[in-house]
C-alpha cells in the first residue's frame, strides 16, 4: 500500500486523459463517421501539442528563447513529405503507412540535425542574440526550401501524399503520446535536472561538473526531432505544403502557447495547446466574413490581459489572494513537503527564469529600483 | 528636530522581512553611522530612506518633509544625494561626465557649475588627473572617488555612503574616511552605513547597530566603540 | 562599376531605413530593457496616417507631419498601458505582451482598413541624373535625410542633457535616480523618439514603394531587430550600422538575378555569420558574468 502512496500520481495524469482520448480516436477511426472539420480539429490539436512540448522543453526547462521552432518543422515537412511523396510514387506497392513511418523518420532525423546545427551557436550566444539567429534559421530554412527550383516544389507548393482523414487524428495522438514519454522521461531524470540547472546558472551548473555543451545540444536536437515529425504529421493532413506557413509567425504562436501555459510546465503546455487551437479553429468557422478579424482582435487583447494580470508585480497581492490554486489548497490543506521536489514545474511566478548568480552568493538580496532588477557592477578590484 | 527622522520602517522582499520596524535619527552636523554584518539591513535601509525600494510601513521624515512616499529622484532633488553600494558610477562616461550627471538636478549658471566641479578636482585630486578617462578603466579606489565626487556635486545636506570601504585597500580606506571627515567639517550631515566598523565609530558622532533587521544597540560613537558586545561581535574582542 | 555605385546608393538609402527603425529598437532595449515586438507595426500605422492625409489634402508632408505625432502617441500609451505594468516582471512576459501588442495593432489594422494590400497613388518625383548614374529622387532625399537625423540624434544624445540622462539610465537604472533624473519621464520620451523614427521609416518605406497593409511593419521590424543586433543591441552607433550594413546587402543581393530570391535568406546568414564571429554583435559590449 505504501508503494502504491509513493507514486506520483501526479506524473502520470497526462498520460490517462491523452491515452483516453486517444483511445476515443482509435475507435471514432474504424466507425469512421466524423466530419471533416472535426478530423482537421482533432489533428492540428495534437500536431500543436507535440510542438509545444517540444518547443517547451528549449524554452522553459533549458531557458533559451528559440523563435525558429516552426523552421524544424519546415524541414521535417518537406524532407519527408518530398521522400514520402517518391516512394509512394516509386514503390507502388509499399503500404503508405510503411511509407509515413520512414517519413517520419527521415524528416525527424533531418530536422534533428539541424536543430544540432542550431545548438552549436546557442554554446557561444546570450539570449536574444541566440533569439534571433534562431529566427534567422527560421526563415532561410524556408526561403531555400520555396526557392529549391523545382527540386522541393513550386512557389505554390509541394505535393505530399495524405492518410485516411478518419485514422490521421489517431495516428498523431499516437504520437503526441511519443512525445510525452520521451520529454517527461527526459525532465524528470537527472538529464532534466541538469538542464533546469543550466538554465538557472549556467555558470554554477558548468563548476558542478554538468557538460553544458551536450546538454545543450540534446535539448536543441530531441526538441527539433519532434517539431520535424509534427511537420511530417501536418504535411499529411493536406494534398500540397507551403513554405509560408512554416513562418516566424507559426514560431512565435508556439512561444505564446508555450508560456501562456506556464514555463517549466508540460501539462500547461498541453492545455494551452488544446484550448488555443480549439478556439482559433472555432472562431474561424463560426465568425464569418469580418467577424473573423474579430477574432483576431480578441485573441490579441485576451493573451495582453492574461499576460499582465499574470505577470505585473503590482498585481501580486491581488493574485496571491485570488489564485485558484490557494482556493483548493485551503479547501484540502494538505501539508506542504519541502522533501518532495517538484521536478518538472519551475513556479515561473514565483522564480525568476535565471537566478542571478551574483545575487546568490552575496547576501544582500536586490540592489535596484523597483522598476526593474537591475545588475549592478559589483566592485572592480 | 533632526535633519532626517526614521521611524518603524518595515521594509519586504517579497515575504521576507528585511526591515523590521527600524528607527534612528541623523541631527544637521553629524557623522551617523549604522554597522552590522553582511545581511543586517543596512543596504535595505539606505535604498529605502532614498526611495530607490518601497517601504510597507513606517515613516522617513526629512528636513520636515514627510518622504516616505516619494520616488527617489524627487528625493534628491530635497537635498538627499547617495554614494550607493558598489559605487556604480557610470562606466562608458567620463570622470567629467560622471560629474556632470552629479549636477544633472541642479539649476546652476555654467560659472557656479565651472567651479563645483573645480571643488571637486581640488579634493580630488586623483580625479583631476583622469578627468577624461572613462570611468569603467579607473581602479576601485578611483572610482570610490569619483562616486563621492560625483555625490557631492548636487550640493547635498545630507549625504549617504553606503560601505564606502569595501573593496578597497587598508591605505585606501584610510584616505576615504579622512575624505568624509572633511566633508562633514565644510559642513555637509553624513549617514554612513559600514562593516568596517572600528574605523567608521571612530569618526561617528553616533551610532547604531543593526542585526537581522533590527536596532539593536545605539549610543554615542566613543561608546559603542568600548562596548563590549560590539568589540566581541564587530571588532575582534 | 556604375551599377555596383547605384547599387551601393540603393543599399544605402534602404539602409537608412532600416537603421531608422532599428534605432527605435535598440533605444528602446538599451533604456527600457525590453523587445519592443509591436515597434514594426507602428511603422504601419505611420504609413495609414501618411497615406490617408495624402489621399485627402494632397501633400504627403502634413500627413508625416502628423503621422509622426501620431505615432509617438501611440507609442506612450502602449508602453504607459502595455509595458510600464509589468516593470520588474520576467523580460519574456514582456516580450509575449509586446506580440499580443503587435497582434492587436494589425487585427485593428485589419478591421479599420481591411486586410488586403492596398496601393493608393502616392507622390513620385521620379528619376534625377547625378554625376551620370540615374538615381531615384525619393532614394536620394531617403538616403540624406536618414544620415541628417542619424547625426542630430547622435549629437542629441552626447550634448543634450536629457540625452545624457538616456545614457546614465540605459547603463544603471538605480544610479540615474540617484542623480535626480526621472526614470519614467526618459523611458516615455525614448519611447517617443523611436516612435517617431518609425513613422519617418514609414514614410520612407511608401515613398519607394506606393502600397500599405496591415502587416506592412511585421517583416522590416523583424529585419531591423536583426540589424540592431547584428550591430550589437543597446548600441545606436551600432543600430546604424546594422541597419546600413543589413541595406547594403540587401541591394546588392537583389541585383543578382540568381541571388535576388534568397536576398532574405542571405541577410539573415549574414546575420549569423557575423554573430558567429562577434557574438555581442559589432559594436556591442561584452557582458562579463561575474561569479
Amino acid at each position: 500500500m505504501k508503494a502504491l502512496m509513493n507514486i506520483k500520481w501526479k506524473h502520470y495524469i497526462n498520460y490517462v486523459v491523452v491515452g483516453a482520448f486517444t483511445i476515443y480516436l482509435a475507435y471514432m477511426a474504424f466507425a469512421g463517421d466524423m466530419p471533416r472539420s472535426q478530423t482537421t480539429l482533432y489533428t492540428d490539436i495534437g500536431v500543436t501539442i507535440i510542438l509545444a512540448v517540444s518547443l517547451s522543453m528549449v524554452v522553459g526547462f533549458l531557458g533559451e528563447l528559440s523563435l525558429g521552432h516552426a523552421g524544424f518543422m519546415c524541414v521535417g515537412a518537406y524532407v519527408g513529405g518530398k521522400l514520402a511523396a517518391t516512394f509512394t510514387e516509386m514503390f507502388t506497392d509499399l503500404n503508405e503507412y510503411i511509407i509515413f513511418v520512414i517519413a517520419l523518420t527521415v524528416g525527424g532525423l533531418a530536422a534533428m540535425l539541424c536543430g544540432f546545427i542550431i545548438g552549436l551557436p546557442a554554446l557561444r550566444l546570450r539570449g536574444d542574440y541566440l533569439a534571433i539567429v534562431t529566427l534567422a534559421f527560421g526563415e532561410i530554412v524556408r526561403i531555400i526550401f520555396l526557392n529549391s527550383g523545382g527540386v522541393f516544389g513550386d512557389q505554390s507548393g509541394m505535393k505530399t501524399p495524405r492518410l485516411d482523414r478518419q485514422i490521421l487524428p489517431f495516428i498523431s495522438f499516437i504520437l503526441v503520446l511519443v512525445t510525452l514519454f520521451v520529454t517527461q522521461n527526459i525532465i524528470r531524470s537527472k538529464h532534466g535536472r541538469a538542464i533546469t540547472a543550466i538554465r538557472d546558472s549556467e555558470i554554477a551548473a558548468k563548476a558542478t561538473g554538468i557538460n553544458v555543451t551536450k546538454y545543450k545540444l540534446m535539448v536543441f536536437a530531441i526538441a527539433a526531432l519532434f517539431a520535424g515529425i509534427a511537420g511530417v504529421l501536418s504535411s499529411y493532413t493536406e494534398n500540397k505544403i507551403q513554405a509560408a506557413t512554416y513562418d516566424y509567425n507559426y514560431s512565435i504562436e508556439m512561444l505564446v502557447i508555450v508560456v501562456l501555459g506556464g514555463m517549466g510546465s508540460i501539462n500547461g503546455a498541453i492545455v494551452a495547446s488544446v484550448l488555443i487551437t480549439y478556439i482559433n479553429n472555432v472562431l474561424q468557422t463560426q465568425l464569418q466574413g469580418n467577424m473573423a478579424v474579430l477574432k483576431n482582435l480578441i485573441y490579441a487583447i485576451v493573451l495582453i490581459v492574461i499576460v499582465i494580470y499574470n505577470n505585473a508585480p503590482a498585481l501580486k497581492g491581488f493574485r496571491e489572494t485570488y489564485n485558484i490554486k490557494n482556493l483548493f489548497s485551503k479547501i484540502f490543506a494538505k501539508k506542504h513537503d519541502p522533501s518532495k521536489v517538484h521536478d518538472d514545474e519551475a513556479k515561473w511566478d514565483r522564480v525568476p527564469t535565471k537566478i542571478d548568480i551574483d545575487e546568490v552568493l552575496s547576501v544582500d538580496i536586490q540592489t535596484g529600483s523597483p522598476y526593474a532588477p537591475d545588475k549592478s557592477e559589483k566592485e572592480k578590484n | 528636530m533632526a535633519l532626517l527622522e526614521v521611524k518603524d520602517l518595515s521594509v519586504y522582499y517579497g515575504v521576507i522581512n528585511a526591515l523590521k520596524g527600524v528607527s534612528f535619527e541623523v541631527n544637521e552636523g553629524e557623522i551617523v553611522t549604522l554597522i552590522g554584518a553582511n545581511g543586517a539591513g543596512k543596504t535595505t535601509a539606505m535604498q529605502s530612506v532614498i526611495g530607490l525600494i518601497p517601504s510597507r510601513s513606517g515613516s522617513v521624515i526629512y528636513d520636515g518633509k514627510d518622504i516616505t512616499k516619494m520616488p527617489c529622484h524627487k528625493i534628491v532633488r530635497l537635498g538627499m544625494s547617495q554614494v550607493p553600494e558598489g559605487r556604480r558610477v557610470f562606466q562608458e562616461l567620463t570622470v567629467y561626465e560622471n560629474l556632470m550627471m552629479g549636477a544633472y538636478s541642479v539649476k546652476a549658471s555654467d560659472a557656479s557649475f565651472k567651479a563645483d566641479i573645480e571643488s571637486i578636482y581640488e579634493r580630488f585630486p586623483r580625479l583631476a588627473e583622469r578627468r577624461n578617462q572613462i570611468a569603467g578603466t579607473l581602479s576601485g579606489g578611483e572610482q570610490q572617488m569619483l562616486a563621492m565626487g560625483r555625490a557631492l556635486m548636487s550640493h547635498p545636506k545630507l549625504l549617504m555612503l553606503d560601505e564606502p570601504s569595501m573593496g578597497l585597500s587598508p591605505l585606501l580606506v584610510d584616505q576615504v574616511f579622512d575624505i568624509i571627515k572633511s566633508i562633514n567639517k565644510d559642513g555637509t550631515t553624513i549617514l554612513l552605513v559600514e562593516q568596517n566598523a572600528g574605523k567608521s565609530l571612530a569618526i561617528s558622532d553616533r551610532a547604531y547597530v543593526l542585526e537581522t533587521g533590527s536596532i539593536v544597540l545605539t549610543g554615542t560613537g566613543a561608546e559603542l566603540a568600548a562596548s563590549d558586545e560590539v568589540k566581541k561581535a564587530y571588532l575582534g574582542g | 562599376m556604375e551599377q555596383i555605385i547605384t547599387t551601393l546608393i540603393n543599399g544605402l538609402s534602404a539602409g537608412g531605413t532600416y537603421a531608422m527603425i532599428a534605432l527605435g529598437y535598440t533605444m528602446v532595449y538599451g533604456i527600457a530593457k525590453m523587445l519592443n515586438f509591436a515597434h514594426g507595426d507602428v511603422i504601419m500605422v505611420g504609413a495609414y496616417t501618411i497615406f490617408i492625409f495624402f489621399t485627402m489634402l494632397g501633400n504627403p508632408l502634413i500627413g508625416l507631419l502628423i503621422a509622426v505625432v501620431l505615432c509617438m502617441l501611440l507609442g506612450i500609451t502602449i508602453e504607459r498601458l502595455a509595458y510600464r505594468p509589468l516593470r520588474g516582471a520576467s523580460p519574456l512576459a514582456v516580450l509575449i505582451t509586446a506580440i499580443g501588442v503587435s497582434y492587436l495593432l494589425q487585427a485593428l489594422a485589419q478591421i479599420v482598413f481591411g486586410a488586403d494590400i492596398k496601393r493608393p497613388v502616392f507622390f513620385d518625383f521620379g528619376k534625377i541624373s547625378v554625376f551620370g548614374l540615374s538615381i531615384a529622387v525619393s532614394t536620394l532625399i531617403t538616403l540624406i535625410a536618414s544620415a541628417i537625423i542619424m547625426v542630430v540624434l547622435s549629437l542629441f544624445v552626447k550634448y543634450t542633457r536629457t540625452g545624457r540622462a538616456m545614457i546614465a539610465v540605459s547603463e544603471d537604472r538605480g544610479a540615474a535616480e540617484l542623480m535626480g533624473i526621472s526614470v519614467n519621464k526618459i523611458i516615455v520620451i525614448t519611447f517617443a523618439i523611436g516612435s517617431a523614427l518609425a513613422a519617418v521609416a514609414g514614410f520612407f518605406m511608401i515613398w519607394k514603394a506606393p502600397s500599405v497593409s496591415p502587416t506592412l511593419g511585421a517583416l522590416p521590424g523583424i529585419k531591423a531587430f536583426a540589424a540592431a543586433v547584428i550591430g550589437g543591441i543597446g548600441s545606436l552607433p551600432g543600430a546604424m550600422l546594422g541597419g546600413i550594413l543589413m541595406g547594403i546587402v540587401g541591394a546588392f543581393s537583389n541585383s543578382f538575378e540568381f541571388t535576388a530570391p534568397y536576398t532574405d535568406a542571405i541577410v539573415f546568414a549574414v546575420l549569423i555569420l557575423i554573430l558567429l564571429v562577434r557574438p555581442s554583435g559589432l559594436l556591442g559590449k561584452k557582458r562579463r558574468e561575474k561569479v
